[in-house]
């Protein structure tokens, strides 16, 4: 073991081959004790202990806002803990910045990444090296470690030009190229097809048996027991308890993350659907950012009392179809967008309102509602019905009413209706947006990444009030990147891949990995030439 | 076919009007390609062509001149970096407040030095000026910040796209959080970028006053320090897209006077305001690609960066 330890520093593939497991009397690679943090009122982490062991793939596991990110970050010196020690190797090391993380050893892959977008990928890497390495003298070596660990990347090419896994490739390389002895992987597969995320998996484990401990930080409980050998639960900023996966079922620990056991959810009754109540014909829409993905021919209908769903990885078109959907950008031809019967491709965001359509955007805070407004003022915004507004004035007691009455029936944990809506948890803040769409009555509901961020009990509510709003008969879109939750919820599933929609299938009919596999679209073919070629 | 004197005058006389543009813009551009917007460039200008004449007064040392008004340029952009990198204050506010105070402080600055004779920057490198002939006193017209000013795009250049001090400049005005979670300290990369622009301010300022037109009056510096800030967004941060629309705007400038010479009949407000129009006019169509233009942009730019956020 001393042996392998000793060849780190003089390149990856000295180690290649060499299993090593977790042997008594050797020191774990990082030991966390009793680690506190404290942002103002709220307490991050509280008396936190973790270890990880030489080459283990450990899971970091808990809800969000259950303490996860914030350990993490203090690992890898972006926030310095208030209490508790950090050993490394056994030795106790105080983390200053993360350059002396990644001088210990420390890589870190995160969730939303770290890349400069108008840089290329050789000089994104270059930057996270600490030493200092032209971009041009690094390029040999990215494709070394690239065709080593199967991570196709082009280093001339300019990040904004790569779809959202090959970004994480860039970053996963721009770790390994520092050579670490613990890799930090923040919620990796998010962003990812299935088939991308099992090619995640087979390099991870590939590094672990080279001796590379992996810090894999995760909700995903399937995904934990295919590939973790241990895991540490957080919830609410405390050490919930250690596991095992591979022995425990998906359902224990969840119990251990939320505390409680887990309700199911679906749809118990068929829908019966009515008539169409949003269209789309034919929409081709170039997009009007410089790295967004044009909308080719897309063509939908979605029938009242019907839940459709768009799969895909974001970056294929979702933000430009939403956008086109909900008014923001007006489609070329009046009838490209049919709302209820009504052409209103041309019609704007507060007129397709008008004619019966509710929006709930991805951004919660600054598209969904204003931070620094209360739940009341922000109840207004889209729902200023004729009850609530007379000729130009607000009637506060109506509106007090409506925005009690979602806080009520949605079960929003706030302190008050005056509270801003910046104070909210994200899962109540999503609660309280589909409240207010749904209490405007609308005909068809728009929802994108309805449950995205949102912690299991919030999720399993909103999906259950979406589904009840079908059942009354309601036409319901949901753009997602869950495929869980399209398969739990939705009548008829639709990917969206490079801009182009697929036919809509009913979940009985298709499989995830059909799915996937049209997620991953042209992508994946041209990523296989790609490596043919190299 | 015009005399080929006239033409070396007018090309000389360009060169020379673009000078302090070239300065102020080639300081700016790399204040903003780190992410920070500083719209005080005019102040920093003033003061610093009203600190380098009082000082070449003091010392009769032209060179010692322009390093005070270098070093009182950075002075100028210290303050602002202070107020609104350390103190988080808004950049468009602080710019402008900068300006604001650059006017008042140069003109406090330089009331005793009003109509106060210097020699100007290509008398004092070649004395004999005045007896050369007409065409070598055109070429001795092109003085050491004139040459600078030639090959100072280049060198920006070279920095920003081949030093890697450069791409870490870049990286962080592309995004402070990402810069920061790479262990970029974000903060002092930024005030040595906007001390850099001071100086290139007020290197610019003092070739007004050195050498432009040897002397100090208040407020000489008459809207360059705006018009630097213009072409470096139409240039679209690149130094010498920068560089050509400067020598634009300088030759345009210049060709006025020569039309008025020549005694056509247009009303001078109207040719004062060709060289704008030109500049805006050509800038504009290099810079209509709005993709390429928000490609090259900094992403991050005008945006205050705290670590904790």
């Amino acid at each position: 073991m001393a042996f392998v330890r000793g060849q780190q520093r003089s390149g990856l593939h000295i180690m290649c081959g060499v299993h090593v497991s977790p042997r008594v009397g050797q020191p774990p690679r990082l030991e966390l004790r009793g680690i506190s943090k404290t942002y103002g009122t709220t307490r991050a982490n509280i008396g936190i202990d973790l270890v990880v062991q030489p080459g283990e793939i450990h899971a970091l596991l808990g809800e969000n806002g259950a303490g996860k990110s914030t350990l993490v970050k203090i690992i890898y010196g972006l926030v310095k803990p208030d209490e508790g020690e950090i050993l490394w190797e056994g030795a106790p090391v105080s983390i200053a910045d993360p350059n002396a993380a990644r001088a210990m050893g420390v890589g870190m892959v995160f969730q939303h990444f770290s890349l400069f977008e108008a840089l290329t990928v050789a000089e994104n890497i270059a930057l996270g090296l600490g030493n200092k390495q032209h971009p041009r003298a690094l390029a040999p070596r990215i494709r070394e470690v690239a065709v080593r660990y199967g991570l196709v990347v082009d280093p001339q090419r300019h990040i904004h030009h790569l779809s959202v896994g090959e970004r994480q490739r860039v970053e996963i390389v721009r770790c390994l190229l520092a050579e670490p002895t613990l890799l930090i992987l923040d919620e990796p597969t998010s962003v990812l097809t299935p088939q991308e995320a099992e090619g995640l998996f087979v390099m991870l484990r590939r590094l672990a048996a080279e001796g590379c401990s992996v810090l894999y930080i995760s909700h995903k409980l399937e995904e934990i027991k295919a590939l973790c050998e241990a895991a540490t639960v957080l919830r609410a900023g405390r050490l919930s308890g250690h596991c095992d996966p591979r022995q425990e079922s998906p359902a224990a620990m969840a119990e251990l993350m939320i505390g409680a056991t887990l309700p199911q959810c679906g749809r118990t009754t068929a829908a019966t659907t009515g008539a169409s109540c949003l269209v789309v014909n034919d929409l081709s829409l170039p997009s009007d950012e410089p790295f967004g993905t044009d909308l080719h021919r897309v063509s939908l209908d979605v029938r009242a009392g019907e839940i459709v769903g768009i799969a895909g990885v974001s970056g294929n078109g979702q933000k430009e179809l939403l956008a086109a959907l909900s008014g923001e950008r007006l489609a070329p031809r009046a009838d490209s967008v049919v709302i209820v019967g009504q052409p209103a491709g041309r019609v704007g965001a507060a007129g397709r309102r008008r004619i019966g359509l509710a929006f709930v955007p991805e951004e919660r805070l600054g598209r969904g509602a204003v931070a620094e407004m209360s739940l009341a003022e922000n109840a207004l915004l889209t729902g200023a019905s004729s009850a609530i507004v007379r000729h130009g004035f607000i009637r506060f007691p109506a509106l007090r009413t409506f925005a009690r009455s979602i806080l009520a029936e949605f079960r929003v944990l706030a302190t008050g209706i005056e509270a801003t809506a910046g104070s909210l948890s994200g899962g109540n803040m999503q609660k309280f947006i589909i409240g207010r769409e749904i209490g405007a009555a609308p005909r068809v509901l728009l929802a994108a990444h309805p449950t995205w961020g949102v912690d299991i009990g919030a999720a399993l509510a909103i999906r259950q009030q979406i589904i009840a709003l079908s059942d009354s008969g309601v036409g319901v879109l949901i753009v997602s990147e869950d495929l869980a939750e399209l398969f739990e919820i939705c009548d008829r599933i639709a990917v969206l891949s490079g801009g182009r929609l697929s036919t809509p299938k009913p979940p009985a009919t298709t499989t995830l990995e059909e799915v996937g596999l049209l997620m991953g679209g042209q992508r994946q073919a041209a990523v296989r030439e790609h490596a043919h070629a190299a | 076919m015009p005399d080929p004197g006239i033409i070396l005058a007018i090309l000389v006389a360009t060169l020379r009007a673009a000078t302090p543009l070239v300065l102020a813009g080639l300081g700016e551009l790399v204040t903003e390609r780190s992410g920070v917007l500083n719209l005080g460039i005019e102040g920093m200008m003033l003061v610093g062509a009203a600190v380098g004449f009082m000082a070449t007064v003091v010392t009769g040392n032209p060179a010692l001149g322009m390093i005070a008004a270098m070093l009182a340029g950075a002075a100028m952009a210290l303050v602002f970096g202070f107020l609104t990198l350390s103190l988080l204050a808004n950049q468009v506010a602080t710019g402008l407040a900068l300006t604001i105070f650059g006017i008042g402080l140069s003109a406090l600055l330089g009331v005793d030095y009003q109509s106060h004779p210097i020699t100007g920057l290509a008398t004092v490198i070649s004395p004999h000026l005045s007896e050369a002939s007409p065409a070598v006193q055109q070429l001795l017209l092109i003085d050491p910040l004139v040459m600078v000013a030639v090959v100072a795009p280049f060198l920006v250049h070279w920095y920003l796209t081949r030093a890697r001090g450069g791409l870490v400049l870049r990286a962080v005005g592309e995004s402070h959080d990402v810069a920061f979670a790479l262990g970029y300290p974000v903060i002092r990369i930024r005030y040595f970028a906007v001390m850099f622009g001071g100086a290139m301010s007020g290197l610019a300022g003092s070739y007004l006053s050195l050498a432009y037109t040897p002397m100090w009056t208040e407020n000489m510096v008459a809207g360059r320090g705006w018009i630097a800030l213009a072409l470096v967004v139409f240039s679209t941060w690149k130094p010498i897209m920068l560089a050509l629309g400067a020598l634009l705007f300088g030759f345009v400038t210049i060709a006025q006077f020569q039309v008025e010479a020549l005694g056509i009949d247009i009303p001078p407000q109207l040719l004062a305001t060709l060289p704008y129009l030109a500049t805006i006019a050509v800038l504009v169509l290099i810079s209509r690609d709005t993709t390429r233009t928000k490609l090259n942009a900094p992403a991050a730019l005008g945006r205050s960066f705290h670590p904790s956020t």
